[in-house]
Parts: structure tokens; C-alpha cells; sequence
């Protein structure tokens, strides 16, 4: 991170509901303008964490600061920053030019530049005609992007989006995405957004960080992210790598039973518990050597852009394997391959 | 939530209201039952008071005593259990139908339904038990129709018999009993019973092992909200049943109004609301578990 | 038109039978009300004879003016109250006491109406001989009993609204700035309102229908609507009762129209 004070600072949160530790001692900085996404599954604490910034929840222990101004004693409607709800949570009374209007009201704006930014706000999510409507008589698509305008017409310097684009049609989703992303940009405000999906964590945010039992276990852009992932879970999160349990032989080998032969990574941290290996990093290998593997193919899943096969090594490992579509044909389920992939493709995991 | 002193107060005031007019009365109602007889108005003094006639003693167990020795005052106990349990049979054998008749009548002809069912209520409850007696009674309408028709010589004795009673009561509750069976039936999955036809049943059998064993809740809570208060019923009784048939409701009332022997009215009061706790509970979990 | 998995003959059978049966005495009720026989429910005639008896009738025109100031006022309370329980339990989530409170506020709705009129008169006499108020037992005390009874179900269909209404609705409206005061009265408070108005009017249905508890909590200063019909059928019946059921009925559908328009109205808005 470049010397910018952070815009948003959590150190050592804790929340517990019962027995349950939700956070467990948590930190993170958020940077003025930065586009982040919290990923985690479900139960990870990454929505309880986007309650405890807006305030809906108290942290047990540890320090939350925006801008240099500790937002422990504030209540919710007091803390300088917005949330877009998972359920949008549009007040089904109020027409969307009120639903929008709401936050300025409640701030005193008077009435013609509450009008003004009530219509640039439509505008900017380009639902421009429907002040009128009752968001009953909305498409969820419209209705996301009401809840959007909703949380920005109030300028926040920080918007919390939990799921935005989870209620959406596979369809809509990528679109919406980039279209969050271009809003990002063109408010200023730094995003932080929860997601369970890989896929728009990646293609997003400027950063991810990865969410597991109450715990950051890992940040970053999200290329550096996928492509050497630091733990077991993100590993397996993040585009389902082949994790390859094992020990480092003491020679700069890696010793994997399971796959039946010794693994030569470029780098071996002495503390190695397991590789990594992307599915799309393996090839096919022309002849027996260093990081080979022979197997049998179990199952071929066609999957539009490529193939991904299910192959059997030699010690019994079930091995994910890519098959792109330009190489041809895939192979027959029975066939034998011989596998192989390169040294830097196997990144070592430490938990 | 954080309790504002606000939302302190809006807490605190309801329960102020519910313990003064809820609670109270109903640990007053246990305390005359135990209360002795005394002249005047009100006819008691309290147990433990050390008023008039009172002394050195505590609580009065006599009204008890006597509700419990006396067979009159346990034959309108099993009176009252009778005239509310067929009661309640019978709202449920008429108001299954009716419930399942608007749940498949489509979701368009749901709500009108359901307003042509209540839309008779409007003309308030004793207007149309009056409605009944003008019908059931010896110069009423069946006598009249039935007698310019030539089908009978003389009138015959319809009101002030156990059938008028059930009819009555069946009229005031059918309603109670259809609303949670309508509730019930419309939460259902259409597709459940097609899936139980897709798996090889018949429709009775499909209708038989899967709708109704996931009605049933429905159904007993449908039984209790009419067997608890017309356990306790006064009105029709005494409008349309028989006079020697005696239920629970109408003797705690003679017991009151004519005989003014408030501590066995309270007493029977008591016992009422223990005949009923189990029912009450009973309900209550049916309720808490929708 | 959709698959019906069941048709079944047997319950369009039941339907029709259980609304004929409901319809029958009410149908019968209003067409007798025109009829000149002195004897209820004889045809004699078309005849407004029965209506004009019942407009000069001053003991039951007292009677229902007492009623109707009763129902206003015990609706009102009750729903005000009702409001409040429903809101408590639906939205302040566990607190000490809320077991209590929850099994208080629900008892009303399984208490039988005698035992109800029973122990509130004891507590106004014992209240009354402790303190000296309620000096008469009339308007006041009835209003008290059924705002009391009536608040029970407004409860039941507050909370019930609330439940059905998400929580994150309030949670919004704090991060776009509302104090929780605020909030209650610009969100809660109009998602609240339909349940409100269905409150009142079951509250004020349910007190213009009571003969029971008003009987027990009512000196003889106090006789309402029902106390006078429920004299009139146990002495004999008349052409009268027919003639204010058809009053009634015409008042409750005006009413009951209006309520529905309203309903309407909130709904869509």
C-alpha cells in the first residue's frame, strides 16, 4: 500500500454471537477511492463485518476508524457512509423519487437541490421516467439499481454493497458488474463490496480479501491472489485448484504420495504442507520427467470455453485438468495421458 | 436493539395496561374463589383480609368444595366439553370443504370467497341469533312453511333443543374454524401432491399420505380456536338450548347474576381456566411452530 | 388453464352448503324487516312499520348512541396499545419479560368472554372499594374491558405485519441518516398502518358485538346495544330486532366499504 492514510482502518475486531466468534480479531484498511471485495462463503462474518461498519452491529473489542474519526460511539444514521442492502430493502411505500429522496431529507437538504440530485442520481443509473413508480412495480434489475442510486445520492466517501448482485439474473449480473465498477469510478468513493461469487470478486475489485471463520486470511490484487493463494481454502475458493498434500523431500523435491511422484516446485519454503496447482496450468507432456504425471481420464465435462477433466493419477489423486478447446477434440474417458506442467505453476501453501 | 428510553416506555406502558387489566383480575378471580361470604356489597370478604368474619382464618375452600361435590356443577362441566367438542367437530367436517373449495377456486376468487363467508357476520352476532329463534321457534319460519304446506298438523319443537344449540354455535364459529384451515391449505405446494401422483399415488391416496398429514396443525389449532371459547359460551345456550341442559358458561353467569354468590362464580371460574390450560397450551405451541 | 392435481366435487358440495347455511338466516332476516306481521318472520306485507318503531324507540336509540361512543373510543385505545405490544414483540427483539408480556397480550384472545367480565368487574369493585374510583360502572368501564380485549387482536395483526415486513427496511432507513425516532415514524409506523386500520375496525367490530363482558363490568347506568337486544330476544322476540339488523348491516357495509377503500388506498400509495 502507497503512504495515503487509509480512508477506513479496522484493527482487531471481535464479535461473538454466543458461542459463535463471527470476527475473529480482524484487521483491514480501505484506500479513499478503492474498489475492494470481501470473499468469503457463507458464515465466513463477512456480512456481520459490513453490519459492524454500518453500525447495525457492536464489535466486541477492536478499533473502527473512517477518515481519522473513530465510528465506535456513532449510531448507524450518525456514521458518514452508506450501505446497498442484499434484499435492497426499498421502502415499499415510498414511490422511487421518494425512496431515493430519503437520505437527503433526513439531512435537511432543501427542496430544489434534493430535485436535482434526485434526477442526477436516476440519471446516473439510467433509470431515467420512473420517479413515479411504486417498487413493487419494478424488475429486480431496476430495483438494484434504485437501492444503488438510493446509497449514492447521499455522496458517501464510502459505500457498503452486501451482495449486490446476488438477486440477479446470471444474465444481468455481468453487466451490472461493470456498470458498478464504472459507477465506482466516477463517484470517487471507495466500495466495499461482499460476495460469495469467485468470479465477480475477481473481475471487480482492485483488491480482494478473502474471508474464512471470522479471520482475513488473505489479501490482495485479485491476480496475485489467484494465482499464489496462500492457504488451503483459497486455494480450493479461488478457481479450484488441485491441492497436493505432501512434504518436502530435503532435496528441493516435494514428496506427494497421492500423486505417486516427487514434485519439483521453483520455490520450497521449508514449512510447505501442500501445493497448489491450477487446472489450467497443466498440459499435456510429451515425455516422462520433473513434474509428470501419468493417469487415467474418469470424466470429461464440456464447458463451453474448454473442457475440464477428471483425471486418476498413478498414487490415487483425483486430478482437475483443463482442456482448452483449440487443442482439439478432448480425450475419451478411459484414455491414458501423460501430464506435466511447469515449475512455477506449483505455488506452496503453508495452512 | 438498544432499549431507548423511548422504546423503554412503549415496552413498560402495554405491560403496565396487560398486568393491571390482564394479570390482576385474573389473580383476583382465585382470590374471591377462596374468599369468605359476607352481607353487603360485595358479598365477600377477602382470604387472609382479617375483615368481618375472617378472623384467624385464612383462605375459604367451601366454593371449591361444593363445585367439586356437587354433581349439577360437573355435568355442566362435561356439558359444556360435550356441546364444544361436537361444536368444534362439526366446524371443521363443514369447514374443510369450505377451506379447500376457495384455496382451489383460484387466487382470483379467493379474496371474494372469503369476504362472502365473513360479509353475514356484519350483521352483528345477536341479530342473527335472533334470526335462528324466528326461524327454529313453533310460530317461526320451518313451522310456518312447513304448516301452510299442509306437511305437519301441529308445530314441531325445534328451538330450545340440543340441535338448536349446535346449529347456533356452529353458525357463530364456522368462520374461526375455516380461516387457519384456508391458512394451512394455501401455504401448500400445489406440486406436493403432484409429486406424490408422479410417485404412482392415487389421488385419494396422494390426497390421503400427503395433504392431509401436513394440514393437521392447521386442523387442531382450526379444532381449539373454536372448542376454547365455546367451552366458555353463554349466549346461544341460553338463547337456543335446551333450559335444563346446563354448560359451564350459563351457571357461573346464574351463579353471579341471580344467586350473587361471587366465590363460587370466581371458583367455577377457576376451574374453567383449568379445564382449559391444556387446550390453551396446546394452541399456543400450534401457533408458535406456524 | 393450470392442472388442477385434485378436483373434487366434494368440497365445491361443501362450500356451497357452509355459505348457504351462513347466508339463510341473514337473507331471511333482511327480507323479513319489510314485512308488516306482527308475528317475525311471517309475511304480512311490504311494510316500513318496523323501522319507524325503531326510530322512536328512545331506550334502544340511547342504548346504541352509549355503543357507539363505547366502540369509538375502546377501538382508538386499543389500537393505540396494540400498535405498541405488536411493535415490541415483533421488532425489540429477546428482552426480560418478553415470554410475559407475549403470553399477557395473547391472553384475551383464548379467555372465555365470562370469565373476561368476571374478573375485570372484580377488580372495579375491589378498586373501587381501595380507592373510590370507578365511583359508577358504565361508558368507562366497558370501554376500558373491550379496549383491553380489542388491543389483543390489534396485537396479534401488528406483529403480524411487522413479521412479514423485512427488518433491513428500518436498518436502511438509520444508514440514510434517521434517528430511531425518525425512522419509526417514516418507515415502521406506514408499513404498520394497513394492520393499524384492520385493528381498529376489528377492535370496534368486536365491541359493538359484546353482550358478556359489558354486562359484567356495566352498572345500571350503562346498557349498551347488545344488552338491549340480548333483553328483547329473551323476552320475545320482535320485528324490531329484524329492523336494526338490516340498520346494522347497512351502517357495517358502509363502514366495511370504507375500510376496504382505505386499505386499498395505503396499499397502493
Amino acid at each position: 500500500m502507497p503512504a495515503i492514510p487509509p480512508l477506513l482502518s479496522l484493527r482487531g475486531l471481535v464479535k461473538r454471537f454466543g458461542d459463535h466468534l463471527a470476527l475473529d480479531g480482524l484487521d483491514l484498511d480501505v484506500a479513499p477511492g478503492e474498489f475492494l471485495t470481501l470473499l468469503g462463503g457463507s458464515g465466513s462474518g463477512k456480512s456481520t463485518l459490513l453490519r459492524v461498519i454500518a453500525g447495525f452491529e457492536t464489535a466486541d473489542a477492536g478499533r473502527l476508524d473512517l477518515a481519522g474519526q473513530d465510528l465506535a460511539p456513532l449510531p448507524p444514521h450518525a456514521r458518514p457512509l452508506n450501505m446497498m442492502f442484499q434484499s435492497y430493502a426499498l421502502f415499499p411505500h415510498l414511490s422511487v423519487a421518494a425512496n431515493i429522496a430519503y437520505g437527503l431529507r433526513r439531512d435537511g437538504v432543501p427542496r430544489a437541490e434534493r430535485e436535482r440530485r434526485v434526477a442526477g442520481a436516476l440519471a446516473l443509473v439510467g433509470l431515467e421516467g420512473l420517479e413515479g413508480r411504486m417498487p413493487q412495480r419494478l424488475s429486480g434489475g431496476q430495483r438494484q439499481r434504485v437501492a444503488l442510486a438510493r446509497a449514492l445520492v447521499k455522496r458517501p466517501r464510502l459505500l457498503l454493497l452486501d451482495e449486490p448482485l446476488g438477486a440477479l439474473d446470471a444474465h444481468l449480473r455481468e453487466r451490472t458488474g461493470f456498470e458498478l465498477r464504472a459507477l465506482q469510478r466516477a463517484t470517487g468513493a471507495a466500495f466495499i463490496m461482499v460476495t460469495h461469487d469467485q468470479q465477480e470478486a475477481l473481475s471487480l475489485a482492485d483488491r480482494v480479501a478473502v474471508l474464512e471463520a471470522g479471520r482475513l486470511v488473505q489479501q490482495g490484487p485479485p491476480r496475485a491472489v489467484y494465482e499464489r493463494p496462500a492457504t488451503r481454502f483459497v486455494a480450493g475458493f479461488l478457481g479450484g485448484a488441485n491441492v497436493l498434500e505432501g512434504r518436502p523431500d530435503g532435496r528441493g523435491g516435494f514428496d506427494c504420495p497421492a500423486l505417486g511422484v516427487a514434485l519439483r516446485p521453483a520455490a520450497l519454503p521449508a514449512a510447505t504442507t501442500a501445493l497448489a496447482l491450477r487446472p489450467e496450468r497443466i498440459a499435456r507432456a510429451t515425455a516422462a520427467g520433473e513434474n509428470t504425471v501419468e493417469g487415467v481420464v474418469e470424466e470429461v465435462a464440456f464447458r463451453g470455453d474448454d473442457s475440464l477433466l477428471l483425471v486418476r493419477a498413478g498414487g490415487g489423486a483425483l486430478l482437475r485438468v483443463g482442456h482448452a478447446e483449440e487443442d482439439g477434440p478432448p480425450p475419451p474417458r478411459g484414455a491414458v495421458l501423460r501430464l506435466g506442467w511447469e515449475a512455477a505453476a506449483l505455488v506452496p501453501l503453508a495452512a | 436493539m438498544r432499549a431507548t428510553p423511548a422504546a423503554l416506555l412503549t415496552r413498560l406502558l402495554p405491560a403496565a395496561w396487560l398486568l393491571a387489566l390482564v394479570a390482576a383480575p385474573l389473580l383476583l378471580v382465585l382470590a374471591i374463589a377462596l374468599s369468605w361470604p359476607a352481607d353487603g356489597v360485595p358479598p365477600f370478604t377477602l382470604p387472609w383480609s382479617g375483615g368481618q368474619g375472617s378472623e384467624g382464618r385464612g383462605a375459604n375452600p367451601e366454593a371449591f368444595a361444593l363445585i367439586l361435590g356437587d354433581g349439577f356443577y360437573g355435568g355442566a362441566f362435561l356439558g359444556s366439553v360435550q356441546a364444544a367438542g361436537a361444536t368444534a367437530a362439526l366446524c371443521l367436517l363443514l369447514g374443510f370443504p369450505m377451506a379447500l373449495g376457495i384455496v382451489r377456486a383460484g387466487p382470483a376468487w379467493r379474496g371474494p370467497l372469503l369476504l362472502a363467508m365473513l360479509l353475514p357476520f356484519w350483521t352483528g352476532f345477536l341479530p342473527r341469533l335472533g334470526a335462528w329463534i324466528g326461524i327454529l321457534r313453533d310460530e317461526g319460519w320451518i313451522n310456518g312453511v312447513l304448516l301452510s304446506l299442509g306437511l305437519i298438523e301441529a308445530p314441531l319443537p325445534l328451538l330450545y333443543s340440543t340441535p338448536a344449540l349446535l346449529l347456533g354455535m356452529l353458525h357463530a364459529y364456522l368462520p374461526f374454524a375455516v380461516l387457519p384451515l384456508y391458512a394451512s391449505l394455501s401455504r401448500l405446494d400445489p406440486a406436493l401432491e403432484e409429486a406424490a401422483a408422479d410417485l404412482g399415488a392415487g389421488r385419494w391416496t396422494a390426497f390421503a399420505t400427503v395433504t392431509l398429514p401436513l394440514v393437521a396443525p392447521g386442523a387442531a389449532a382450526a379444532f381449539l380456536l373454536v372448542f376454547i371459547p365455546a367451552a366458555g359460551e353463554y349466549v346461544i345456550p341460553e338463547l337456543l338450548g335446551p333450559p335444563g341442559a346446563q354448560m359451564v358458561g350459563r351457571v357461573l353467569w346464574q351463579e353471579f347474576f341471580q344467586n350473587r354468590d361471587w366465590p363460587v362464580a370466581a371458583a367455577l371460574a377457576v376451574l374453567l381456566l383449568l379445564a382449559l390450560l391444556l387446550p390453551i397450551l396446546l394452541f399456543q405451541r400450534l401457533e408458535a411452530r406456524r | 388453464m393450470r392442472r388442477r392435481p385434485l378436483s373434487l366435487p366434494w368440497a365445491w358440495i361443501g362450500l356451497g352448503c357452509g355459505l348457504a347455511f351462513l347466508w339463510l338466516p341473514v337473507v331471511l332476516l333482511v327480507v323479513y324487516a319489510f314485512s308488516a306481521d306482527r308475528i317475525p318472520f311471517q309475511w304480512g306485507g311490504f311494510s316500513l312499520r318496523w323501522f319507524e318503531a325503531l326510530a322512536a324507540n328512545g331506550r334502544l336509540l340511547e342504548a346504541a348512541w352509549l355503543s357507539l361512543r363505547v366502540a369509538l373510543g375502546a377501538a382508538s385505545l386499543a389500537t393505540l396499545l396494540g400498535g405498541a405490544l405488536g411493535w415490541v414483540l415483533a421488532r425489540h427483539g429477546p428482552f426480560r419479560g418478553r415470554a410475559i408480556l407475549g403470553g399477557l397480550a395473547g391472553a384475551p384472545l383464548v379467555l372465555p368472554d365470562v370469565v373476561i367480565g368476571l374478573s375485570l368487574l372484580l377488580l372495579f369493585v375491589l378498586l373501587e372499594g381501595a380507592t373510590g374510583w370507578p365511583a359508577e360502572r358504565g361508558a368507562l368501564t366497558i370501554l376500558l374491558a373491550h379496549a383491553t380485549i380489542g388491543a389483543a387482536y390489534a396485537a396479534v395483526l401488528a406483529q403480524a405485519r411487522l413479521a412479514e415486513m423485512e427488518p433491513e427496511l428500518e436498518d436502511a432507513a438509520r444508514d440514510l441518516g434517521a434517528g430511531p425516532a425518525t425512522a419509526f415514524l417514516t418507515v415502521t409506523l406506514p408499513l404498520m398502518a394497513p394492520s393499524l386500520l384492520a385493528g381498529w375496525l376489528l377492535a370496534f367490530t368486536l365491541s359493538l358485538d359484546d353482550v358478556v363482558v359489558a354486562s359484567f363490568v356495566s352498572g345500571p347506568a350503562g346498557t349498551t346495544l347488545p344488552m338491549v337486544i340480548f333483553s328483547m330476544l329473551r323476552l320475545g322476540l320482535t320485528p324490531e330486532v329484524n329492523a336494526l339488523a338490516v340498520v346494522i348491516l347497512g351502517l357495517a357495509g358502509l363502514a366495511g366499504g370504507l375500510g376496504l377503500l382505505a386499505l386499498r388506498l395505503l396499499r397502493r400509495r
